[in-house]
């Protein structure tokens, strides 16, 4: 599934509703290629808090793609992360 | 509304949703809302009436939406439009949209549908929330009373901040009639201050100027909206560096300031585009390398290395990578080089772009002629001195008045750049006149646009202001002629109005005054008569349709390639 040109980013949201139709309507609006999404709230966080694994298919414009996600009032942080053993690695057998 | 909802003495009050919405709109300091109510709005109309804030009905929802955006434009402030559900939601989205491109802090809030309705397909009820989504800095969809006392700064707060912007607030009818008990009602929104400068990118910055041999500047809507023209001007003026503006910059440099080459790309001066063809440095101050300015950005500046300063993260490297960017408020970084700089002459650079400007120079075509575009735009302004302010519409008569006007101040100019709305000059002239009422307004309008949002001239009537809508009327959506005329073989094609209509009757039967210069015995002094004396005028000024804006580079073609008329 995760090609050589996949991003794995770790978002942390404001657990609003709305905040999944800010993230994903950004992507789809700004033609960013999004192959996965996986968002549950944070467990044993104190604020409501999200989080959100994204899969990304972005090399070119993947900083401007984080640049412009930050820039969401709900979105607390971004971070980059290693796509080995990722939530997407782990959760492949129930995509089958 | 019981009075003891807002007896001062009582720190703890019982308020309506829609109650508490009004007063946290006064501690904003907001004096005016331009709206139109309708059933799922109703309790805010109902709260408004004992409020000290002036309402202005518009007779569109998209004029509400412009006239705020006008009011904003004009003081920088945050403005308010209301409208209701479901069409009055949507006839909002067009002007919300344009508030999105040209970062300009509009709030929109909108009634809603009672909260148990939602998802019903209730009478007028459409997903404003989705809607206004993407073309939003955020948008709200407010659950509670309670969570006005957070959502209100908040988007006050939000449509400041950084960078400008719309932010957009639905309220379900039951929480606008929902009863709360307020203790203290929150602080006020403010822009936030922006991200810490380091001097260290200041002094980079300098550096690679004092190295450049042919630096230009490049100034938009940034420098407006930081409030930092004068710092710009002292910034150019020290370092002797010329200076080219977007669309949104006019108005940062005087138009006869010596380092002013006017404005780039597309129906930019040819001088101006072919100094940026021989430049080795841009500095690009709150610009967004908007392809309207660039042209085919691979053959932007072909021998610049750029530097970038924005406010907007996502802007840098966004268009064009930088040598060097600078994340950070424009007018501190100006101030701080102010600062710290060694002033410097550049007398070749600076021979050189005469030359190119006595060579190249712009062409303004009959420019003494009163019944010729240029001319008309010259004449008036002749007429009048700097404290105007000045609107456009959407098409040739926008890019003669960016071109030919001489906008000499931050704040004077408001026109749609970035969206390209028709109907935008009239209902912003009106927000201009409401937040400036001792300036006159003059909107250069087509007979295509005006037309977008004609119905605004009873607006502007009911509340007499000092406006004045110059209809250069070429019978025809004259800039859609144009490009037909130059890319599609002359193959006309839904251009021509073959209705005449007839402006100055249009605007008396809305009670306004309204003169056809082209009937006229001496429309010299008409038009002095009409542009002078106060109150709300509609002033048709006939122009033959084949009048072109020169120059001009093809939409996706290289700046260097300017399309120019037989006098070029
Ligand atoms: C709402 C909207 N619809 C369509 C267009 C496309 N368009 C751009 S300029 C133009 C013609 C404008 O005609 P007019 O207002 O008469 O101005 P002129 O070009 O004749 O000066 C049109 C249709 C637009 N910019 N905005």
């Amino acid at each position: 599934m995760t090609s050589k040109t996949m991003s794995l980013l770790k978002l942390t949201v404001n657990n609003h509703p709305g905040v999944l139709s800010h993230v994903c309507g950004l992507f789809a609006r700004r033609s960013y290629n999004l192959e996965a999404v996986m968002v549950r709230p944070v467990a044993g966080s104190t604020l409501p808090r999200s989080r959100m694994w994204l899969l990304v298919n972005e090399e070119q414009r993947l900083q401007q793609l984080i640049r412009q996600t930050e820039k969401l009032v709900d979105v607390i942080s971004v971070e980059r992360h290693e796509l080995a053993g990722s939530v997407f690695e782990q959760t492949e057998e129930f995509f089958v | 509304m019981p009075d003891s909802a807002l007896d001062p003495e009582s720190r703890t009050q019982q308020l309506t949703g829609a109650q508490l919405l009004i007063r946290l709109l006064e501690r904003q300091g907001v004096t005016h809302i331009a709206g139109i109510p309708g059933g799922a709005n109703l309790p805010m109309y109902d709260a408004l009436t004992s409020s000290s804030i002036k309402h202005v009905l518009a007779r569109h929802e998209q004029g509400a939406g412009f006239i705020a955006q006008g009011m904003a434009r004009a003081s920088g402030a945050a403005q308010v439009c209301f409208a209701s559900s479901g069409p009055g939601a949507s006839n909002l989205i067009t002007a919300v949209a344009d508030a999105k491109l040209d970062s300009v802090p509009l709030i929109a809030i909108t009634g809603q549908v009672p909260q148990a309705m939602i998802g019903t397909d209730a009478f007028q009820e459409i997903d404003t929330f989705g809607l206004m989504l993407p073309i939003t800095k955020h948008n709200w969809m407010v659950r509670s009373a309670q969570a006005l006392l957070e959502v209100i700064p908040q988007a006050f707060e939000i449509a400041l901040s950084d960078r400008p912007g719309p932010v957009s607030i639905d309220i379900p009818k039951d929480v606008q009639n929902e009863l709360i008990t307020v203790d203290t009602l929150p602080e006020p929104g403010k822009a936030l201050p922006c991200p810490v400068l380091e001097e260290a990118h200041v002094e980079a910055m300098l550096t690679r100027i004092w190295q450049a041999q042919r630096p230009i500047l490049m100034i938009g809507g940034g420098i407006i909206y930081a409030d930092a023209s004068q710092a710009l001007i002292e910034f150019a003026e020290k370092l002797d560096i010329p200076v080219v503006q977007t669309f949104m910059g006019l108005g940062v440099l005087p138009s006869d300031h010596p380092l002013s080459l006017g404005m780039l790309g597309m129906h930019g001066a040819r001088y101006t585009n072919l100094v940026l063809e021989e430049c080795d440095l841009v500095v690009g101050l709150g610009v967004r390398f908007d392809d309207r300015a660039t042209g085919r950005v691979a053959e932007f500046c072909p021998k610049a290395t750029i530097i970038h300063v924005d406010i907007d993260h996502s802007e840098i490297d966004k268009i064009i990578p930088s040598a060097l960017a600078i994340r950070a408020d424009v007018g501190e970084v100006l101030h701080t080089a102010n600062f710290m700089l060694e002033a410097n002459v550049r007398p070749v650079w600076r021979n050189r772009v005469d030359q190119l400007k006595q060579s190249y120079p712009l062409i303004l075509d009959g420019e003494n002629e009163l019944f010729r575009p240029y001319g008309a735009i010259k004449t008036i302004a002749s007429l009048l001195d700097d404290s105007v302010n000045i609107t456009t519409d959407v098409g040739q008569h926008q890019m003669w008045v960016a071109q030919a006007y001489p906008i000499n101040r931050p704040r004077q100019w408001a026109s749609s750049g970035g969206l390209g709305t028709m109907g935008f000059g009239l209902p912003a002239a009106i927000g201009m006149a409401l937040a400036q009422p001792e300036r006159k307004v003059i909107c250069f309008s087509g007979d295509g646009s005006l037309m977008m949002n004609l119905q605004e001239l009873a607006t502007a009537a009911e509340q007499d202001l000092d406006i004045k809508v110059v209809i250069l009327n070429n019978q025809h959506l004259g800039l859609v002629r144009q490009q037909q005329t130059l890319f599609y073989e002359s193959n006309l094609s839904a251009v021509k109005f073959h209705a005449k209509v007839d402006f100055a009757k249009a605007a008396e039967a809305m009670g306004l005054k309204g003169i056809d210069l082209g009937i006229v015995d001496s429309p010299l002094d008409e038009l002095k008569n009409a542009l002078l004396q106060p109150g709300p005028w509609v002033i048709n000024l006939p122009i033959c349709e084949t009048e072109m804006v020169y120059p001009m580079v093809a939409p996706g073609g290289a700046n260097r390639d300017m399309i120019c008329g037989a006098s070029a």
